[in-house]
């Protein structure tokens, strides 16, 4: 498969279909896995990388579910063509600035992706829309157990899966969710949020994993601790925590419709305007901006057959994916001109916020809102 | 950015003295760790990579899997500060499952067959032996 493959095809994950797709974008887990007494990719040297990477790719091919994949050398892959990577989270940040030695194998669906030689030598990654962190695992778990047959994995009776970071030690797992929680964030409850969660052991971040910004209203939650508790366990606790966010979510959703609808209008109405006839946008104010609009799409001001077009934009207006498309380089003004292009062309076939439709947070089933109309 | 709330027993035992001079080994490895890392001798190398516990310091990564056992000191108490437990209970690797039963089986014979040595019952013993050694080419790569 060829990467224009990838960059025509949009994620399978992206497609928002799994449960609670309104809140919880996506849901991912990943698997650490070394092999035993190979240095790690960190301070292996380059002959090293490249033996390690020979070693493990035939087998990762081989596997039932990588039948038409895509499968690359960091070094055969344009800087571009990595950073496409990363803003569809195919790749971390840190698997992008390799190249020699390390190599990225993933199905077409784009719901499986296996990074070689990032921070450990094995990153294995499954992505599912929705709230489906249970499915991805299994999909994970299936995998480690075909491969560990194969392959002879660097784990301790006492401390598990061993890593090249300690953090990662045990089970070698990071479950996360991207949630959008607009509603949070206007009603200014965020905070409160991120900070309870902390305090159970949970990290939340922005956009691209650790050390990133919350844009677009989106966060990302996951476990923070790998070692001492088992992989359903730590599964099911932040499964648990990440349904009653989105409890809150649909609280807030709620509240400012009853109290807050006007400042709630205002917010949507911008939104709309400014999407709809601003020649430059730069891609943190697309997103900000694009997430009032899906958060019009939850409460029916916008027609729920408009929420596609609106979440691929969100991937479409990263710099990576706008010049990626336009096939050419581009500095940031030009970017931002493109961007606003490509927005108001898909905003063309929105219809204008219609607030009498309004009134009910379909997401939840909760008893519909009395709407201002 | 995780912030720790700290009585004064817990802060000495997490080797918190001067509030305002965390070393980045804390903050990349949690409170506790630039200490453990100092208290371990730096010439210490891993046999399988080379790796020494001041590379540890300056990378925050490990050289490779034989590292934790090498550095298993200084790494405890990191561990500890770090995760919800200190030992793995989740998911064992088929093939670490059936060295560990084999492991635990060894230690069984060999238990059994001091027994046997010392009570004098050399038929049990001999036969023993023959378990252990037909154990030890099983385990053998």
């Amino acid at each position: 498969m060829k990467f224009s493959n990838v960059m025509s095809n949009a994620g399978e994950w992206l497609r928002g279909e799994g449960p609670h797709h309104q809140i919880v974008v996506s849901s991912r887990v990943r698997l650490a896995r070394n092999l035993r007494n190979r240095a790690f990719p960190g301070w292996a040297k380059k002959a090293e990388r490249t033996s390690i990477l020979e070693l493990i790719k035939p087998h990762l091919e081989k596997l039932p579910e990588m039948q038409d994949s895509f499968s690359e050398l960091l070094q055969d892959l344009s800087a571009l063509e990595k950073q496409v990577l990363v803003e569809r989270h195919l790749i971390s940040r840190e698997h992008a600035a390799k190249s020699a030695g390390s190599a990225v194998i993933m199905n077409r669906r784009q719901t499986l992706s296996i990074m070689i030689n990032e921070e450990d030598h094995l990153r294995m990654q499954s992505m599912r829309s929705g709230l489906q962190l249970k499915q991805a695992f299994k999909l994970l778990d299936k995998i480690d157990t075909a491969l560990e047959n194969e392959l002879e994995f660097a784990y301790d009776q006492r401390l598990g899966y061993l890593t090249a970071c300690p953090t990662n030690v045990g089970t070698g797992m990071r479950a996360s969710a991207m949630l959008h929680l607009p509603g949070l964030v206007l009603s200014e409850l965020i905070n409160q949020v991120v900070q309870a969660v902390s305090k159970i052991g949970l990290a939340v971040r922005g956009l691209y994993g650790e050390g990133t910004e919350a844009m677009g209203n989106l966060f990302q939650i996951s476990n923070q601790t790998t070692l001492g508790e088992k992989e359903d366990e730590i599964i099911a606790r932040l499964t648990k925590v990440i349904e009653t966010i989105i409890e809150k979510e649909h609280d807030a959703r709620q509240v400012l419709i009853q109290k807050k609808s006007n400042t709630l209008w205002d917010q949507i109405g911008r939104a709309y305007g400014v999407l709809t006839y601003a020649h430059a946008m730069s891609s943190k104010e697309a997103l900000n901006l694009l997430s009032i609009i899906k958060l019009g799409i939850d409460l029916n001001v916008f027609p729920e057959e408009k929420r596609l077009p609106i979440d691929e934009l969100f991937i479409d207006t990263q710099p990576a994916h706008l010049q990626k498309t336009s096939q050419q380089k581009l500095n940031a003004e030009e970017r931002d001109h493109l961007r606003a292009q490509i927005i108001r062309a898909r905003l063309k076939v929105l219809p204008k916020p219609d607030i009498s439709n309004l009134a009910k947070d379909s997401g939840d089933g909760s008893s519909p809102a009395s709407s201002e109309q | 950015m995780q912030k720790v709330n700290l009585c004064d027993a817990c802060s000495k035992e997490k080797g918190v003295q001067d509030p305002t001079g965390f070393a980045l080994a804390d903050l990349l490895l949690g409170i506790g760790a630039a200490e453990e890392i100092e208290k371990g001798s730096s010439t210490q190398r891993c046999p399988v990579c080379g790796f020494t516990q001041a590379d540890f310091k300056k990378a925050g990564r490990l050289g490779c899997s034989t590292c934790y056992a090498t550095f298993t000191e200084a790494l405890t108490a990191l561990l500890k500060a770090m995760h919800k437990g200190t030992a793995h209970v989740g998911k064992v690797p088929q093939r670490a499952h059936r060295a560990g039963e084999l492991s635990d089986r060894m230690r069984n014979l060999n238990e059994s067959l001091q027994k046997a040595v010392a009570e004098e019952n050399y038929e049990t013993a001999a036969s023993l032996r023959d378990q252990i050694k037909q154990l030890e080419s099983d385990l053998a790569p």
